[in-house]
């Protein structure tokens, strides 16, 4: 290695080692630049409207053209891509946050994990949209209410995950050894167990971002979401819906982005799983 | 044999027991008074106090739940506020169109998931598994509102031959209505098919590499007949679960779907519902939607110990 180069810690090389998982990364990438650059690069306004550019195929002054009230559709789907993908990270970060602590409970305690895993069948027993819709429906509508519904819809996804990987990391030797030498049950679970399931974590923190991304879309979409001046792309889609037939790509590229976001980090969260699992590796 | 019923019976019965816990816990969880939403600014303290005790809402938490209970126990859900009828009615009359869908799209979800997940796996690493890999997650990734939106500007608006939404006029016969349901079952199915892909896949590779498999091959059938009668067959269990359950999940699961073609299923009952904060829809809904995926889940467990007898020990 020339001593000019960055050093690049082998996980990562042999993630990106596969060509597919490295062009999601950087579409991803992409995408997020994008929504956070966007407003200071392009200097366009989100919500400025003119009526008489309304409906107008792309073009150098429109990239992506405008919808039915002439608003840029690039600059649209650039902030709408900063709100949504908070949501979904937010989302994220708090299913893992919960799920983690649910099942390394279950996993760790024998005597909750009948009764956890009772719940978390229970829960999972609701269709991931129908019980959103409910939960933001009986809280409001509102942004974070939307973050909290979904966070509590995909926590029992973590802890089931988690509870299997506590299962057989608590009955590896440095666990009993750490309890032999009397370390309490917090710093073992803490030190111990955690640190070995940062793995299975990740991979569904990365899946749940995916599908967050597409249950906030269809909850926007069906008006019981994030209220509707506020641009996502769910909101951008619901919104243009009546004027698809003149203007497809009003529709189509909102969408668009709600798909290649959602396709790069499932192929990312894929990469990393067989990263660390060779048995699942896709090609022999 | 037995044992193994009863148990997941059991079961059965706990999580169907948490469930209700948990619909009652959720709509009690609305901040506010219902009654007070319910009625509307222009209520009275003594409006308010009458349709509490219609409701039984002046009790204790667990006197009500109890309450609850027994009217579920005689198979009564409530009644809907905004409706004005029993919810089971109400949901009766959506029941139709989100079973047909749910079967429809799940049909075309198995034609398509369960042999490309077969070639899949047989081509493990060339060009058709990456490609067939590649579109189980593509399909995993596109919005269900969106593609339904896309196919209906296809076919419906541009070519016209499926309608572009609802459920035909009152009255349409069994054929008209699932000419409403191609577009549809197809957006449900194409994307449900993506796990049924990909499901297939992991269990016939797990399969293929047993030694049955190599005994068959080493004594000399031909490739066809050891993928699909000793391969597949031993595979079938997982794939049967996953079908199982995707029927399951679809029923209040494909409201998206349900409203942007229109359709007066049980998804669209409750998106109303949520708007109006109707809540003993939502509750019924709910209850009714999870115990069914429950019930089902239960007799695809069963349904193992026919498909495959070890698992009965």
């Amino acid at each position: 290695m020339n001593p000019g180069t960055v050093r690049v810690p082998l996980v990562v090389r042999k993630l990106f080692s596969r060509r597919i998982v490295l062009a999601a990364a950087v579409m991803l990438l992409v995408v997020v630049v994008v929504a956070l650059l966007a407003g200071p690069l392009s200097g366009l306004d989100p919500n400025e409207t003119a009526v008489s550019q309304r409906l107008r195929w792309p073009s150098p002054a429109h990239w992506l053209g405008t919808d039915e009230l002439g608003r840029d559709l690039f600059a649209r789907i650039a902030f709408g891509g900063r709100t949504s993908l908070a949501i979904a990270g937010l989302t994220a970060l708090g299913a893992v946050a919960a799920g983690t602590v649910l099942g390394l409970a279950a996993g760790y305690f024998e005597r909750l994990d009948a009764l956890l895993m009772r719940l978390v069948d229970a829960m999972m027993s609701f269709p991931d949209i129908l019980l959103a819709i409910a939960l933001v429906g009986i809280l409001g509508a509102s942004m974070l209410n939307v973050v909290f519904a979904l966070a509590l819809v995909y926590t029992p996804r973590v802890a089931r995950v988690v509870r299997a990987s506590t299962l057989v990391v608590r009955e590896l030797l440095f666990v009993e050894a750490a309890r032999a030498l009397g370390a309490p049950t917090l710093r073992v679970l803490w030190r111990h167990v955690l640190p070995n399931l940062v793995s299975p974590i990740t991979v569904q923190g990365t899946f749940i971002f995916a599908y967050a991304i597409l249950a906030e879309a269809a909850l926007s979409f069906l008006g019981v979401g994030v209220p509707p001046e506020i641009p996502t792309w769910g909101t951008m889609v619901a919104g243009s819906q009546a004027y698809a037939h003149q203007a497809l790509w009003i529709v189509l590229f909102p969408g668009l982005a709600i798909i290649v976001t959602a396709l790069s980090l499932q192929v990312l969260g894929d990469g990393i799983r067989d990263l660390l699992d060779p048995r699942l590796r896709r090609t022999a | 044999m037995w044992r193994f019923v009863l148990g997941r019976l059991g079961g059965m019965l706990v999580v169907l027991s948490l469930v209700a816990v948990l619909v009652f816990a959720l709509t009690r969880a609305a901040p506010g008074d219902p009654v007070a939403v319910l009625l509307g600014d222009q209520a009275t303290a003594e409006d308010i106090a009458r349709a509490q005790r219609l409701y039984g809402l002046d009790r204790s938490l667990p006197e009500q739940f109890a309450l609850w209970l027994r009217q579920l126990a005689h198979g009564n859900l409530g009644d809907s506020i905004f409706l004005q009828r029993p919810v089971t009615q109400a949901l009766w009359e959506r029941a139709e169109p989100t079973t047909l869908l749910a079967l429809l799209a799940v049909s075309i979800a198995a034609l398509i998931g369960v042999p490309c997940g077969v070639v899949s796996a047989v081509f493990r690493g060339g060009a058709a598994d990456q490609l067939l890999t590649g579109f189980a997650m593509l399909g995993a990734s596109v919005p269900s509102f969106w593609f339904g939106l896309v196919l209906m500007q296809i076919f419906a608006v541009s070519l016209g031959w499926f309608p572009v939404s609802g459920y035909g006029e009152p009255g349409a016969s069994l054929a008209e209505r699932l000419h409403c349901l191609v577009l549809p079952a197809t957006v449900l199915g194409v994307l449900n098919s993506a796990l049924i892909i990909r499901f297939t896949r992991a269990s016939m590779l797990d399969v293929l590499g047993e030694d049955y498999v190599r005994t068959a091959r080493a004594k000399g059938l031909p490739e066809h007949r050891v993928v699909l009668k000793h391969a597949l067959r031993n595979a079938l269990v997982p794939i049967v679960t996953v079908i199982g359950l995707t029927v399951a999940l679809m029923i209040g699961g494909a409201v998206v779907t349900e409203t942007v073609f229109g359709l007066p299923g049980v998804g669209n009952l409750v998106v109303s519902a949520v708007t109006r904060r109707d809540y003993p829809v939502i509750q019924g809904a709910l209850l009714i939607v999870a115990a069914i995926y429950v019930v089902i889940n239960f007799l695809v467990d069963l349904l193992y110990t026919v498909v495959d007898p070890r698992i009965r020990a």
